[in-house]
């Protein structure tokens, strides 16, 4: 199973969403799709969307400056 | 219940434009079906070279305060209309063309960006697409 990972740190509205609505889009069944961003809305709104896809969100968690949210396809 | 948002881009004005944009390109990531129906001013916009085009709803000022947005839009790094529509058709959204504004206004097809564009259309299609749509905006 693959580790994709998308790399959203200085992008604003509506990026970050969109970049992970593709990269998941792209990833097959059981892959872990990996955000980073610095956006303070998308660290929220990524999970809404990960609930609403019927998605497995494995982890959202600070770093140093930025946040990381792990989806599991 | 169908999980689709259908909006109407009326205006062509630019931070319209980007309004309709970002919220069809946030309801596509939430995984809804997305269709955008531009017709009149709107249409305008989805013109050859014509996406960045409108002007400012308010403040416009001949342009300079379209200007000074432009330029803090850059500063804060948004996405430019036309990454926003690239990722709108990437992630499977409709645009749709009113075929009655293009007579009105004298748009032909092939002054119109066909790599954007869906299909040419009337009001009916709007409403057989809305009337199952969990949400729709006039912009």
């Amino acid at each position: 199973m693959a580790e994709i990972k998308v790399d959203c740190r200085g992008e604003t509205c509506p990026v970050p969403l969109v970049e992970t609505r593709k990269a998941l889009r792209k990833a097959q069944q059981g892959d872990i799709v990996e955000v980073v961003g610095t956006h303070p809305s998308s660290k929220k709104e990524i999970p809404m969307a990960v609930k609403a896809l019927g998605l497995e969100l494995v982890e959202v968690k600070d770093e140093e400056g930025f946040w990381r949210i792990r989806i599991r396809k | 219940m169908s999980n689709k948002a259908t909006l109407i881009v009326h205006s062509g004005d630019m931070d319209k434009v980007y309004s309709a944009f970002i919220i069809g390109n946030g309801a596509l990531a939430m995984g809804m079906d997305v269709s955008m129906f531009f017709t009149f001013w709107g249409l305008q916009r989805l013109k050859k070279g014509g996406l960045e085009k409108g002007p400012l709803s308010k403040m416009h000022m001949f342009g300079l305060g379209k200007l000074m947005i432009k330029r803090k839009m850059k500063q804060a790094n948004v996405a430019s209309l036309e990454r926003l529509a690239k990722d709108f058709k990437e992630l499977g959204g409709k645009i749709l063309a009113c075929d009655m504004t293009m007579d009105i206004m004298g748009v032909k097809r092939e002054d119109l960006r066909d790599d954007l564009i869906s299909d040419y259309c009337g009001v009916g299609t709007y409403l057989d697409e809305a009337k199952d749509s969990t949400i729709t905006l006039f912009i």
